[in-house]
């Protein structure tokens, strides 16, 4: 298996103006390999947003180094290795839901006939295709987000960096969206990196669970969620589940003391 | 969004019934103001405390005597209706107003996108902005008329000038804000895509700044309006509702249903200049956002 990403080291620390710089991360490895999907958990404040957005080129570490299908965070940013999804659903709302879609094709420079049918595609992909002329208040909170979703796959990216992407969505929406989720990644095997502070959101979802300490953030251990694929409604009923929620809150326990 | 229910009358035409009942309701105080007044010698009921605004016909003169005398010559011996004079003196003005409002606002948005583009342009410019607001207009608009004499430019010039000088400020700072009304998630949704500066500008920054421009340049068709008027009146242009204005001021004595003609038509100039920018606004945005922010 080839590695996707490689974090070796990697500080960050905001300074601020009265001496009391803030230390979000301290001495962050990880390495992610191509098809994983690996969720970062933790409490609130503990730097999973700021991990994800230095691996997305959003914002530079203090120190350390990040490497991405063997480039630097930029480089890979200019390729347009990365797709991202954020907790709000961030659609235009002056462009309907087929346009919002076309929106990196169109940044791209992708022709218009193209862009038209890959976005159609994606739309498929996340089962709205009767919703391409609507515009984005039109739809409810979970069907936003699949449109971002479907974004954020558009140009086909290696490495898929989500922040979150449920967290403002009810229970019964959110198990939904995981289940779909699993599918859209079963389907286009992507890479996957996942912020979350939601346990059995975590476990059910990945292949391995970072969990992280709170402030300064960092790795406390990595749990190997080798529950079966694909994951099905049925999987949160298992006791393997469960075991599985139990080795994780403990970690994430032990990192509270 | 509200459910608007389907009875008559259509909801087009609501605002429009809204707009008259009031001023049905604004003419009726009016009367009904000056008949209070009557009544009572001008004091407030059951008091002696003088009313406010005195109720006589030089003070207040009749709605009727006001349409009356839009509708009359405007001077003995000639056949033309007062209002087709002021009409073609708002026209005048308007052209003017227009003039300044177009380069004020240009001004105003290339400003804006200079700001956004680079804080240290704005915190070098801004201070200068907002004192632009601050010199009293009334001061400047002879010198600028005298700076355009010197130069051999037209009186109207001057005039848009001034126009200009009023109208540019709404329109930068609401350009700022405007550009700047996305949110930072939104920034880098874009540029986890690796779009450009140009292409973070032109596909979200100026589309979300478009509801925020749109109000700004109604503030600034308005005060393009005022700051005409203002400009007209030490020019010497002949042909404006300024000189109106001032003239009917003069022989306010002897007529001043006259001059309350000339302060509704040019306060009807100003409706018409902010009316004409919405309907570019309904054009340009579509309905949806326009009901959100
Ligand atoms: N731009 C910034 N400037 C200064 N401090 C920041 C900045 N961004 C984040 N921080 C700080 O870094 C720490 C980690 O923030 P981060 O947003 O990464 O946490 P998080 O784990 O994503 O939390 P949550 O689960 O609440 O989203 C916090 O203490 C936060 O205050
Ligand atoms: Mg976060």
């Amino acid at each position: 298996m080839t590695t996707v990403v490689t974090i070796k080291g990697v500080d960050k620390v905001f300074p601020s103006r009265k001496g009391a710089d803030t230390v979000a991360l301290r001495g962050i490895d990880i390495e992610v390999a191509s098809g994983e999907f690996v969720s970062l958990l933790g409490p609130s404040g503990c730097g999973k947003s700021t991990l994800l957005r230095i691996i997305g080129d959003l914002l530079p570490p203090t120190s350390g180094q990040v490497v991405v299908n063997g480039k630097t965070p930029a480089e890979a940013r200019r390729d347009r290795d990365y797709g991202m999804v954020f907790q709000q659903a961030t659609l235009l709302d002056w462009r309907r839901v087929l346009a919002n879609i076309e929106l990196p094709l169109e940044v791209a420079g992708q022709a218009p006939a193209e862009r038209e049918r890959r976005a159609r595609e994606m739309l498929d992909l996340v089962e709205l295709n009767e919703f391409a002329d609507h515009f984005p208040w039109q739809l409810s909170g979970g069907m936003q987000q699949r449109v971002a979703i479907a974004r954020a796959l558009t140009l086909q990216p290696e490495l898929l960096l989500m922040d979150e992407p449920f967290g403002a969505l009810d229970e019964m929406t959110r198990e939904r969206m995981q289940m779909e989720l699993m599918r859209i990644w079963q389907q286009t095997a992507n890479t996957v990196i996942f912020v979350t502070h939601s346990i059995p959101e975590a476990v059910f979802l990945s292949t391995r669970v970072v969990v992280m300490s709170p402030r300064p953030g960092r790795i406390v251990g990595v749990v190997e969620i080798d529950l079966p694929q694909p994951r099905q409604f049925e999987t949160r009923e298992e006791p393997r589940f469960f075991e599985k929620l139990v080795d994780v809150r403990e970690m994430l326990r032990g990192a509270e003391e | 969004m509200v459910a608007t229910p389907a009875s008559p009358p259509a909801p087009a035409l609501r605002p429009l019934v809204g707009f008259l009942l009031i001023l049905v309701a604004l003419l009726g105080l009016w009367e009904g103001y000056k008949l209070l007044g009557q009544s009572t010698g001008g004091t407030i009921p059951f008091t002696d405390v003088n009313l406010p605004v005195r109720t006589d016909d030089r003070s207040l003169p009749h709605i009727w005597e006001i349409v009356g005398s839009i509708l009359a010559p405007a001077q003995r011996g000639s056949e033309e209706p007062l209002g087709l004079v002021l009409a073609r003196a708002s026209f005048v003005t308007f052209r003017e107003a227009l003039a300044g409002f177009a380069a004020g606002s240009t001004i105003g948005i290339l400003l804006g996108l200079a700001f956004v583009r680079s804080p240290l342009v704005e915190r070098g410019l801004m201070p200068w902005v907002i004192a632009s607001q601050l010199i009293p207009l009334l001061a400047i608009a002879p010198m600028v008329v005298l700076w355009a004499g010197r130069y051999r430019l037209p009186l109207w010039i001057a005039v848009a000038v001034i126009a200009a000088l009023l109208s540019f400020f709404p329109v930068t700072v609401n350009t700022v804000r405007g550009l700047r009304s996305p949110s930072p998630t939104s920034v880098e949704m874009l540029r986890s895509f690796a779009a450009s500066p140009t292409q973070e500008l032109r596909k979200l920054r100026i589309p979300a700044s478009l509801p925020y421009l749109f109000t700004a340049l109604k503030v600034a068709a308005g005060a393009s309006v005022i700051g005409t008027l203002v400009g007209e009146l030490p020019s010497g242009l002949p042909d404006g509702l300024g000189r109106q204005l001032l003239t009917f001021s003069y022989y306010y004595g002897s007529g001043p249903e006259k001059l309350f003609a000339a302060v509704l038509f040019s306060v009807l100039l100003g409706v018409v200049f902010v009316a004409l920018v919405g309907l570019v606004e309904r054009l340009v945005i579509p309905p949806a956002r326009r009901v959100q922010s």
